[in-house]
């Protein structure tokens, strides 16, 4: 597949299966009713914060708050030393350095948003520029965000040597592959857009940037985790699907890590194949480890801002 | 001409009334309620501690916006909550009747001694901070102020016994300084509890200021009092669960106020109720030579 021109590509991507939108809903909806309590609950609370991308991405940002982050990263509740640590810290590229420096000798890693995230309007050169600028500051995940217009347009090769391009100048790095589905328009592009940059060679595909509503939902993932089935199915490669954006609460946590059992299977219930994009999440995921240790509901004045 | 169909009754449901909705209880259940002389009166909801949870972040999200507003404007919407219970008298009085098991005259006076009591604390709002704070007299160069400030969220353990007038009794003092409140209605008489949450959700009160919760005590109160987002903790209605849930508040070191019996009826009670939910904060501000 990867040799394609660009216009068999595109038959190929028109040639996938349609998505049955009311059937998909229905089965996110279905799945999110599962009940998970005591020990699995227990155990699906650390696996999901094993598996939070702690991310912060703000104009604000200062290397002051990504050090604490990064301190946060590895030692979630400074009052527990049971809580395993996060799979990521998530910055801007001109903070990953910061980041790197702060969880040298952890098993923490650096991932770094590049190729002009948020919207991906700039030239190829300016993306693969801040590519290889963040993985020289030491980032070794890099989330990289398409070009939604080209995508839009039907410029199907465009995103596909993009994507190709900048996994390149990954080298070692792994490359999440952000879609912005809250952009995409329809379940359908879903679908093409998963499939173009699994072929393209992404090591995870994201959800969305976070700064688009909608962002990540049940649904959505549920088609990128199908995408990923299937393609290691042809392909033999596994590759991961990370949801960002809107997972605030422990209950929608475990929503995901029911929906990726179900649909990709136990094999993609690790931080290797599966993130959680958040901030705000891994507070109540510790509050809610908390009440299970101790009995009684935990608030927020007990953990820390960001 | 045909018989007019008989008219099917619409029967009321009695849910929880949390962050400004009703909602039923997050468990399903409900219990029956019965009048003082035990004959069943309805089905209230009965809340669980997943409820409490829910309350208690409804309470907590209220609270920045609620005690941001000046004091005066927290005195208006009381007010406004004593104007609604005037337009549900007859409703309140046919529940305090059934609850109390008393008659007619007696309950009209209930009702109204309640109004009343939002009233008086309606008039507190904005006259508390300059009984409680004040400029104090130093010696030194200093412009030395204190005032107070509303603790937080409170648990509120509404007295058995009195569902309207000891409710609104130990409610209103909580909610005109400025906290935010979850509050366990009186569990065999719930009733006028729901109705009064009716009133409030009429009358400009921002959601989640006041939240009231039925169902049994024992299954309530614990969870409440060992949450650690809630800050202080009423224990009027608490009876023989007292001991137990002042120890289980002390390990989240919340303000716990434990009252002795008290009178309902009495017209004025004082600043008595306000006090224990109030921080007193004390600036000193360095003045010129």
């Amino acid at each position: 597949m990867p040799d394609t021109v660009p216009g068999s590509l595109r038959a190929y991507l028109h040639g996938l299966p349609g998505v049955d939108e009311v059937g998909v809903r229905r089965r996110a909806a279905d799945l999110a009713t599962r009940s998970v309590k005591t020990t699995a609950k227990a155990r699906a609370i650390d696996l999901a914060i094993r598996m939070v991308d702690l991310t912060t991405l703000e104009g604000a940002d200062t290397p002051g708050k990504v050090r604490a982050m990064a301190a946060k990263a590895v030692r979630p509740d400074p009052a527990d030393p049971t809580a395993p640590p996060v799979a990521a810290v998530c910055v801007y590229p001109d903070m990953a350095a910061v980041a790197a420096q702060a969880l040298a000798g952890t098993e923490v890693a650096v991932a770094s948003v590049a190729t002009g995230f948020p919207a991906g309007r700039t030239p190829l050169e300016v993306k693969l520029a801040d590519t290889r600028a963040a993985v020289a500051a030491g980032a070794t995940e890099i989330d990289m965000v398409i070009d939604r217009g080209a995508f839009l347009a039907g410029d199907y090769g465009k995103v596909f040597e993009e994507i190709a391009a900048v996994k390149e100048a990954c080298g070692e790095a792994h490359l999440k592959v952000i879609l912005e589905t809250g952009e995409l328009a329809c379940y359908d592009n879903v679908r093409r857009a998963s499939w173009l940059a699994l072929h393209a060679g992404a090591d995870f595909i994201k959800t969305s940037t976070g700064k688009v509503t909608p962002a990540a939902t049940p649904p959505i993932t549920l088609i990128m985790l199908e995408a990923v089935r299937d393609y290691r199915a042809l392909t033999g490669r596994q590759a991961g699907v990370k949801p960002a954006g809107g997972i605030r609460t422990t209950k929608d946590a475990i929503r995901y890590l029911v929906l990726v059992n179900e649909v990709a299977g136990p094999d993609w219930l690790s931080p290797a194949h599966f993130r959680l994009g958040a901030s705000t999440l891994l507070n109540d995921l510790l509050m809610q480890r908390a009440k299970l240790a101790t009995g009684h509901y935990g608030g927020p004045d007990y953990y820390t801002l960001d | 001409m045909a018989d007019t169909p008989a008219r099917i009754a619409v029967r009321r449901t009695y849910k929880l009334y949390i962050g400004g909705a009703f909602p039923r209880s997050e468990s399903g259940r409900s219990y029956p309620v019965t009048s003082s002389r035990g004959t069943h009166l309805a089905n209230a909801a009965r809340a669980s501690r997943k409820d409490v949870r829910d309350a208690v972040v409804a309470a907590r999200k209220a609270f920045p916006g609620w005690s941001g507003r000046t004091a005066y404007n927290r005195g208006q919407i009381l007010y406004r909550v004593a104007e609604m219970m005037e337009g549900r008298r007859a409703q309140f009085a046919a529940e305090v009747m059934a609850a109390e098991g008393i008659g007619r005259p007696r309950a009209d006076a209930v009702v109204s001694a309640a109004i009343d009591r939002w009233v008086y604390y309606a008039g507190w709002a904005d006259k508390i901070t300059h009984v409680l704070g004040g400029a104090n007299p130093v010696s030194g160069p200093y412009l030395n102020l204190s005032e107070p400030e509303p603790t937080g969220v409170v648990g509120v353990l509404a007295p058995a016994g009195s569902p309207l007038l000891g409710l609104v009794s130990v409610l209103a003092p909580v909610i005109t300084t400025g906290n935010t409140a979850v509050v366990l209605a009186d569990e065999h008489a719930p009733l006028p509890a729901i109705t009064l949450a009716e009133a409030l959700a009429t009358s400009d009160l921002p959601p989640g200021v006041a939240n009231i919760l039925t169902g049994h005590l024992t299954e309530l109160a614990p969870p409440l009092a060992a949450h650690a987002d809630v800050n202080a903790l009423d224990l009027t209605g608490a009876g023989d669960l007292s001991r137990a849930l002042e120890e289980s508040a002390a390990g989240t070191l919340k303000r716990v106020l434990r009252p002795g019996p008290a009178d309902w009826t009495d017209p004025d009670p004082g600043t008595a109720r306000m006090r224990p939910f109030l921080e007193i904060k004390t600036v000193w501000h360095p003045t010129g030579t």
